[in-house]
């Protein structure tokens, strides 16, 4: 049968097991939003209320799933919209396919209402972008689009479709391809076996190891083939900011967090370490920190399935391009293979120096009767929820705070924006993963600034009844602002005080949400475990916090990982 | 250490792919002295011939990055290969004085140059080779008046049975 192709578009959805999609309508994706509806049931449409918060929902639900997260939006300001998100999820390599409208092509380039060249604005923040120019196109370059969001590094697709092409005018038989062939994308999957024969002799040679682990083990699935690699070296393992999870915090190989507020351990073991193992992480500048100084006596391996991403800031000895998890794998059955071990008195004198630098306890916190503190509220709602929740955050302090005192035993539950720093992703982000995971504690860690950034969110959250828990650690200030105006601007805090907050309490209210502020330390766990425990509605908690609190540790810009301000 | 590189693309004969790589350039802060581009025997392929500078650590990047567009199939250093280097350059000039009009023509042919139109004291000549010949050609000529300079940027191929195809 012949069919339009709105219909088209409906129907490539569902033949890939597209069960939700997040967005909102314009002129130009009518006749797309007019089919949508007749798959409702099947395609569950989730109408934000901005179409950045649709593509942050969007992500959100990638990044706790492993999907690809579908966004649609309408032409011109419909798609501009989502750029933020677009260009959010190129960075944290989030697969996502986001759909836009175009004016008819008859008009593409005549400057017609509401047309913006969406391919042009999004082409350097996409992983790549695809305009469709006939019907017969649609089908297979959403194929398209799909399997390259989701394979190799995962990133963003923009799909941008002209009005005419969905209207029915001209309509097709419907095949969806069932394969996709592009000559020139082929990411190569397993690691070159010869450079991993030579890591496991670097590994097994080293006295003084660390595995540096980011966002790439998340995302490849790779967590217990890291896990295992970690046992069976008896390894010390630090994460990135993005590969939180990715490693259980409570194993007693992890040592925090490394990098500008990472713990101290791990980036004193960074510093002295003779073998940096980085696995799918980058060597963020938020990471090394002075490049000069970084890792000086560290022999690099690097596993990543970009090879862009190898050497790119640091020289790498021994790169392995492939897929994180099936590199650790190909690792793990090599090292076994070869029944040998590292030099256990070299390590046990590296465990010893390294527990030393644990004695500085460099995340230790006061928690008085005044005022309550912000990481004592994290720390508190991680033990309340056994270290089980899907944690999303917005950026800012309460992020690095989130990072530091809540600590994940597993991937795909720490859910923040950490390449573009989008303030706002947050609550959006956590609309996208309660929808995933209908069942499960999802909180949303935020600060005053941010929250305010995609609050009308909360409208959303209404209409489809998420009880997340927004977790609102209110210091008066945009805080991380301040607090580099207090180290490096003689405290002059320009433009960084919050003024004129709304009552939150008032605002989620009239959201229809419970709104609860909490200013006594005393009432701290009472107020998170009523959230917790009421699994019908939204919380909004809103903590007062002590206003000048800083994050620490803290490696300055311009120092070295050796170089921190401990507090 | 910056070193002058030839980068040999083949990429997708499809609008946009030429965006992509020049947005390339400009987004991440590489430099392009020279860029010339059409279709190869293929219809369906482009190719691109790129002149850059840069140290080993920014020439190694760009080749990544080009090959990260969805729409390159094959990248190439030609500096890594022994190759063959060619720009072609219209020039437009005016002779001075009537007596250089001689003088125009011999320059022309040590260059190996073809006069291809000429008009009362306006010549127009078309020239090939290095693109330090046809630099060499206008510093000749400097004693004229130059009136226009077309160049083609410069293409490249490796010598012997190398070859960048698919
Ligand atoms: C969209 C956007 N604008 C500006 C910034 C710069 N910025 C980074 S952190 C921050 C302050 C965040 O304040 P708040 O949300 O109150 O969190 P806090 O730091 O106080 O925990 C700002 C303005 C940003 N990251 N994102």
């Amino acid at each position: 049968m012949e069919i339009s192709g709105a219909k088209i578009f409906v129907e490539s959805l569902k033949a890939e097991g597209v069960d939700t999609i997040f967005g909102y309508p314009g002129g130009a994706v009518l006749f797309l939003y007019d089919e949508l509806d007749k798959a409702a049931g099947e395609i569950d449409h989730i109408l934000a209320r901005h179409e950045q918060g649709a593509v942050h929902a969007a992500e959100g639900y990638a990044k706790a799933t492993n999907k690809v997260g579908v966004a649609i939006v309408t032409s011109g300001p419909g798609a501009t919209n989502a750029v933020t998100g677009i260009a959010d999820a190129f960075l944290d390599s989030v697969p996502l396919v986001v759909f836009t409208g175009q004016v008819p092509r008859a008009l593409i380039g005549n400057d017609a209402f509401q047309e913006v060249d969406i391919i042009g604005i999004t082409r350097p923040c996409v992983k790549h972008n695809f305009l469709v120019k006939n019907i017969e196109d649609l089908a297979p370059t959403i194929k398209k689009a799909f399997y390259i969001a989701g394979s190799g590094r995962p990133g963003p697709i923009v799909v941008d479709i002209p009005k005419d092409i969905t209207d029915g005018k001209e309509k097709i038989e419907f095949v969806y391809p069932e394969t996709v062939d592009i000559r020139s994308y082929n990411p190569s999957i397993k690691g070159n076996p010869k450079q991993i024969k030579l890591a496991a002799t670097a590994l097994l040679e080293s006295k003084t190891p660390i595995l540096y682990t980011g966002g790439g083990v998340v995302l490849s699935g790779g967590a217990s083939e890291l896990t295992e690699l970690a046992r069976l070296l008896n390894f010390p393992v630090t994460n990135t900011l993005m590969g939180l999870g990715g490693f259980p915090a409570s194993a007693p190989q992890f040592v925090g967090m490394l990098g500008m507020h990472g713990t101290y351990e791990a980036n004193m073991a960074m510093h002295k370490s003779d073998l940096v193992v980085a696995i799918g992480s980058r060597f963020d500048d938020r990471v090394t920190g002075n490049i000069e100084k970084f890792c000086p006596n560290a022999k690099i391996i690097h596993v990543d399935i970009d090879p862009a991403s190898i050497s790119k800031n640091v020289k790498v000895d021994i790169p392995i391009v492939g897929d994180v998890k099936q590199v650790l794998t190909d690792l793990v059955a090599e090292l076994k293979r070869r029944d040998e071990k590292p030099d256990q008195e070299a390590l046990a004198e590296w465990w010893a120096q390294i527990n030393d630098w644990r004695k500085t306890d460099c995340l230790r916190y006061e928690q008085g009767t005044e005022v309550i503190t912000a990481q004592y509220v994290i720390d508190k709602y991680w033990q309340l929820t056994n270290g089980d929740a899907y944690v999303c955050s917005d950026v800012g302090q309460h992020q690095m705070w989130a990072a530091q005192y809540y600590k994940f035993d597993e991937p795909l539950r720490w859910i923040n924006s950490g390449g573009l720093g989008t303030m706002g992703f947050g609550l959006p982000a956590a609309m996208g993963v309660q929808l995933a995971h209908p069942d499960a504690e999802v909180a949303c860690i935020t600060g005053d600034g941010s929250i305010q950034m995609c609050i009308q969110e909360l409208a959303t959250c209404t209409q489809y009844q998420l009880p997340i828990n927004i977790i609102s650690l209110n210091n008066g200030y945009l805080g991380m602002v301040r607090q580099w105006q207090e180290f490096f601007y003689q405290k002059r805090y320009s433009m960084s005080y919050m003024e004129s907050l709304p009552d939150f309490v008032k605002l989620a209210e009239a959201y229809g949400h419970i709104g609860i502020q909490i200013k006594d330390p005393a009432d701290v766990e009472g107020a998170l475990k009523q959230a917790i425990d009421d699994k019908e509605r939204l919380y909004f908690l809103d903590f007062i916090t002590n206003p000048e609190e800083n994050v620490y540790p803290m490696i300055p810009a311009g120092a070295g990982q050796n170089e921190m301000i401990l507090v | 250490m910056t070193m002058r590189h030839v980068i040999s693309v083949l990429m997708e004969n499809e609008s946009g792919a030429l965006s992509r790589v020049v947005g390339l350039f400009s987004a991440r802060g590489y430099n392009i002295e020279s860029l010339s581009v059409a279709p190869t025997d293929d219809e369906s392929l482009s190719r691109l011939t790129l002149v850059t500078r840069g140290s080993e650590q920014i020439i190694e990047q760009i080749l990544k990055q080009l090959n990260k567009l969805i729409e390159v199939v094959k990248v190439t250093d030609l500096s890594d290969f022994q190759h063959v280097e060619r720009e072609m350059m219209l020039i437009k000039l005016e002779a001075k004085q009537a007596e250089s009009v001689t003088m125009i023509k011999q320059i022309a042919d040590v260059f190996r140059g073809k006069i291809i139109d000429l008009s009362h004291k306006t010549f127009t000549i078309e020239i090939s080779g290095k693109s330090e010949k046809l630099d060499a050609f206008i510093d000749a000529m400097s004693e004229q008046t130059i009136i226009e300079v077309v160049r083609s940027g410069c293409i490249g191929i490796a010598r012997g049975s190398v070859a960048l195809k698919v």
